[in-house]
């Protein structure tokens, strides 16, 4: 079931009715830019072109309190913007009964902005990632993070102002 | 643009005390294109073609799963953490639009 629903999201630009009718019989598969999308990603909500709808897409909501407890570094320039490197951590015990579950990094106005979505266990001991990400030019950079309880919770938004933009690759 | 393609690795301390949270680093080969840059010389779109799926886990338990876009820079670097609870192995698979895959492990020794 699960592989079906992801299948129903390959093909942005025909409608869910028309994809369920030939999901299944390997059409998809052909013409497709993502034509191998790998089992369980959330292709909807990285397709979703507007930063409203890809946090509907991935969180379920748009509107998320901002705590301190949600912690985003970047820098404040970045002279290439194929290569600015973030850091998140998010406050918590990570215990079994009190962790951080999920966690969404996006950028607003990239062509698309859902950019990463972590799915932690207690074992990682500390919701923390670090990577680097592309920026299509000045933009602001947000994450939000979602608790074992269901609790949501994003950072404050962080400017990086882009000198060179990096969607080129 | 022909370039290396996975090439997996990872650096993580090679011991730690129980309980003590010790940071993974790793990197692969990966071009990460979006699917919406021109090749310069042919005016086609170059293809997306990057990393969707990181599975994490210790000694054969899920301990991250981490989801990417095009937004990901290329060859991609990723640190994260893991609270070294036990010895044992700790492995990664990279997986790519055009069903490739890979995959690295990594011993730590906890006393």
């Amino acid at each position: 079931m699960k592989q079906m629903q992801r299948r129903q999201f390959l093909g942005t630009g025909v409608t869910a009715a028309a994809v369920a009718a030939v999901a299944g019989t390997g059409l998809l598969r052909a013409g497709n830019a993502f034509a191998g999308n790998v089992a369980g990603w959330p292709a909807k909500a990285f397709d979703a072109k507007v930063l409203d709808e890809a946090m509907g897409d991935s969180i379920g909501k748009t509107d998320v309190p901002v705590s301190s407890k949600v912690s985003l570094k970047a820098p404040t320039i970045a002279e290439n913007g194929g290569a600015v490197p973030v850091t998140i951590e998010v406050d918590s015990p990570m215990t079994t009964d009190d962790y951080i579950s999920t966690v969404w990094l996006f950028v607003d106005h990239n062509p698309t902005p859902l950019a990463s979505q972590f799915t932690f266990t207690p074992a990682c001991g500390k919701a923390y990632i670090q990577e680097r990400i592309k920026m299509a030019k000045t933009d602001n950079v947000r994450v939000v993070a979602k608790t074992n309880k269901g609790e949501l919770m994003a950072s404050a938004p962080r400017e990086v102002k882009v000198t060179i933009g990096g969607c080129g690759g | 643009m022909a370039e290396a393609l996975g090439n997996p690795m990872i650096r993580m301390p090679g011991s730690a005390k129980k309980g003590e949270i010790v940071e993974i680093r790793s990197l692969i080969m990966n071009p990460m294109t979006t699917g919406l840059q021109k090749d310069k010389k042919t005016g086609k779109l170059i293809p997306a073609h990057f990393i969707q799926t990181v599975t994490i886990t210790f000694n054969d338990k899920p301990l991250l799963d981490i989801d990417w876009s095009t937004a990901v820079s290329s060859n991609p670097y990723l640190a994260f953490k893991m609270r070294a609870e036990e010895s044992g192995t700790l492995k990664m698979v990279w997986k790519d639009n055009t069903n490739g895959s890979w995959s690295a492990d990594s011993k730590i020794t906890v006393s």
